[in-house]
């Protein structure tokens, strides 16, 4: 009975193209939707994946977020240093300057010192140069995508001179590091040097990064650093959490997206649903046919599921493979980067295409389930 | 009669609707089918010829009434007995043929087979052999559409007799064909469908086709006003 229900499903070849068109645009625009929100969200935790040496990160107990910062006096470095558990601790210094690109434009971006002995701050990978380098005078290194943006159409290569609030800086290095909510465009180079390019004195130190002991969670570590100190302090996990929730507290990013994630389960489950009601509907004669001559509910039922389930296999895929084609294209422009399809916004848009399907099966199944045989003998 | 029976019914009562609005279709009707014989049912509309067939095939439930169908009393059957007893032991000619459009005349024919559990495969090599006997040879991979009323008709005849059944029942199975047609199409289906231990019931208002029934069956106002054994005479007029 199933090549018999396949037959008929791929029958109508119009209809049959407006239901999996309808699933695969509804996997789409949810996929797609939702790998921009996690991509978005997780810039604002990108600083602090970009050092996974370091477990803690200490703050001023006004902080919220990783642009929001008070500078801590350089004085509590050693008191982190002494609190019990903490392995090592380092400043890092954050902030936002101005560079004037190749063409002579103006463009925001971010700024990095990291320790000055230890270089710890520096995200782990390295596109080109040396990160020791970085202790030469006016030494500086920058991101990939920051490269790209500042010397537009080159080549990456070292050397290259950029004004940074209108002092020296020589690249040395081209790092990869995570895209960021605000810029593209990063600067790292050691602490004192950064001081410098911002002009500031002292206590400008913007977080204290730190690891645990071996023995103890970060998390612990992170509570005896407040209570000695009086400092905020966390775990990088749970930093990280909080940077991003607060992007998803006071943005109206989520609401946006979640609007056209709810669109798009919506269209899919009205076009969806209406669709194969309306196949269902047109082929109810074929059905009290197959009743008649002795189809059993069950197997009618069945026919109707896999039609379905055919219909909601092949719409989700093309859907997804249209949401990974996305982003496969679109993750190769500085401005998307480190957009991308996680694994279980796949898996969800997924059970939400199967909810769709199951909906519209349903519907249609009452149909087919209470349509009269006996409407074989009228003419 | 002499013959063993294929359908009988006892008392059957159908009514549709409720209350004020019900209304009353079958008054009672006691009737026997002969195996080994040609029935026409025939009467003017509304008689409710199509609402005994739709009955005595286990489509429509009786309101009151017994029925036996091949000594197996249906209307005591349950739903999912009946839908087995249907696919094993009766088979159908519509009026419109109500052939699926979707599938190719041999893949229509072999539908009762694959209901049955055959697989599409092996019910088309089945089906066919009788499409080549009713001369579809030519047109079996065709679809409904791209066949004659005629073929249409004998692709229903197949379908109606490819699982072997013991009753075929046929509604107006020559209204929407020409004369010539129509009286080839009963000829095969006699040639087909007939045997000792088989019946075929025709509901028809075709007087063309009379010819080919042994037993007719007059319904009037929702009872069977005659039955007796056809003549050639009669046939004619």
């Amino acid at each position: 009975m199933f090549s018999i229900a396949l037959k008929m499903l791929f029958h109508d070849r119009a209809k049959y193209l407006g239901l999996i068109l309808g699933v695969a645009f509804s996997t789409l625009l949810i996929n797609q939707q939702l790998g921009i929100f996690i991509g978005l969200i997780t810039r604002a935790g990108a600083v602090i994946v970009d050092v996974p040496e370091a477990d803690i990160w200490v703050m001023d107990p006004g902080v919220k977020n990783l642009d929001t910062i008070f500078p801590l006096r350089d004085t509590e470095i050693g008191r982190v240093r002494g609190v019990p558990g903490v392995a090592w601790a380092v400043p890092l210094y954050k902030s936002n300057v101005t560079i004037r690109t190749g063409n002579g434009e103006l463009e925001a971006s971010l700024l990095i010192g990291v320790d000055d002995s230890t270089l710890i701050g520096l995200p782990p990978e390295v596109v080109m140069g040396n990160i020791d380098d970085l202790r030469r005078p006016d030494a500086v290194a920058v991101s990939a995508d920051g490269f790209r943006k500042v010397w537009r159409n080159q080549p990456f290569s070292l050397g290259n001179i950029a004004e940074l609030n209108d002092r020296r800086a020589v690249v040395v290095a081209i790092l990869k590091d995570s895209p960021k909510f605000t810029s593209s465009i990063t600067f790292f180079t050691r602490y004192s040097q950064a001081l410098q390019y911002t002009n500031n004195g002292r206590n400008q130190m913007s977080f204290i990064i730190g690891r645990s002991a071996p023995e103890l969670s970060p998390e612990d570590v992170a509570r005896r650093i407040v209570e000695r100190t009086g400092l905020q302090a966390m775990s990088s996990r749970d930093f990280r959490w909080k940077a991003i929730m607060y992007v998803v507290q006071n943005t109206g990013i989520p609401i946006s997206i979640g609007t056209v994630v709810a669109l798009g389960i919506l269209v899919g489950i009205a076009v969806v649903g209406l669709m194969f009601n309306l196949f269902v509907l047109e082929n109810l004669k074929q059905f009290a046919v197959l009743k008649a001559i002795g189809t059993s509910n069950i197997q009618l039922l069945g026919m109707v599921f896999l039609q379905a389930c055919v219909v909601g296999f092949v719409g989700f895929s093309l859907g997804l493979f249209g949401a990974t084609m996305f982003f496969e294209t679109a993750g190769k422009s500085p401005t998307f980067q480190g957009f991308f399809l996680p694994w279980y916004v796949a898996v969800g848009s997924g059970a939400v295409a199967a909810c769709i399907i199951v909906l519209a099966a349903l519907f249609a199944m009452r149909r087919v389930l209470f349509a009269d045989p006996a409407i074989v003998f009228r003419g | 009669m002499g013959l063993p029976i294929a359908v009988e019914c006892e008392g059957v009562i159908k009514e549709f609707g409720s209350g004020s609005t019900k209304q009353r279709v079958l008054h009672g009707i006691d009737w026997q089918v002969p195996l080994g014989a040609t029935t026409f049912l025939v009467g003017p509309s509304g008689c409710g010829k199509t609402t005994l067939i739709s009955i005595i095939s286990g489509l429509l439930s009786a309101t009151a009434g017994r029925v036996w169908v091949l000594g197996k009393e249906t209307t005591k059957m349950r739903k999912g007995a009946l839908v087995r007893f249907r696919a094993d032991h009766l088979g159908f000619i519509f009026q419109q043929f109500n052939l699926l459009p979707s599938l190719t005349a041999v893949e229509n024919a072999a539908v009762p087979l694959v209901v049955q559990g055959s697989t599409l495969a092996s019910a088309k090599r089945q089906a066919s052999g009788l499409l080549d006997r009713l001369g579809l040879e030519k047109n079996k991979w065709k679809y409904p559409n791209q066949l004659s009323g005629g073929q249409q008709q004998r692709v229903a005849i197949a379908r109606a007799l490819v699982h072997n059944p013991r009753i075929v029942i046929s509604d107006e199975p020559t209204a929407s064909l020409d004369a010539e047609t129509g009286h080839e199409a009963m000829q095969l289906m006699r040639e087909v469908a007939s045997g000792p231990d088989r019946a075929v019931i025709v509901v028809t208002h075709d007087t063309r086709i009379f010819e080919f029934a042994d037993y007719l069956a007059t319904m009037f106002d929702g009872r069977i006003e005659s039955f007796r054994q056809n003549t050639p005479s009669e046939s004619s007029h």
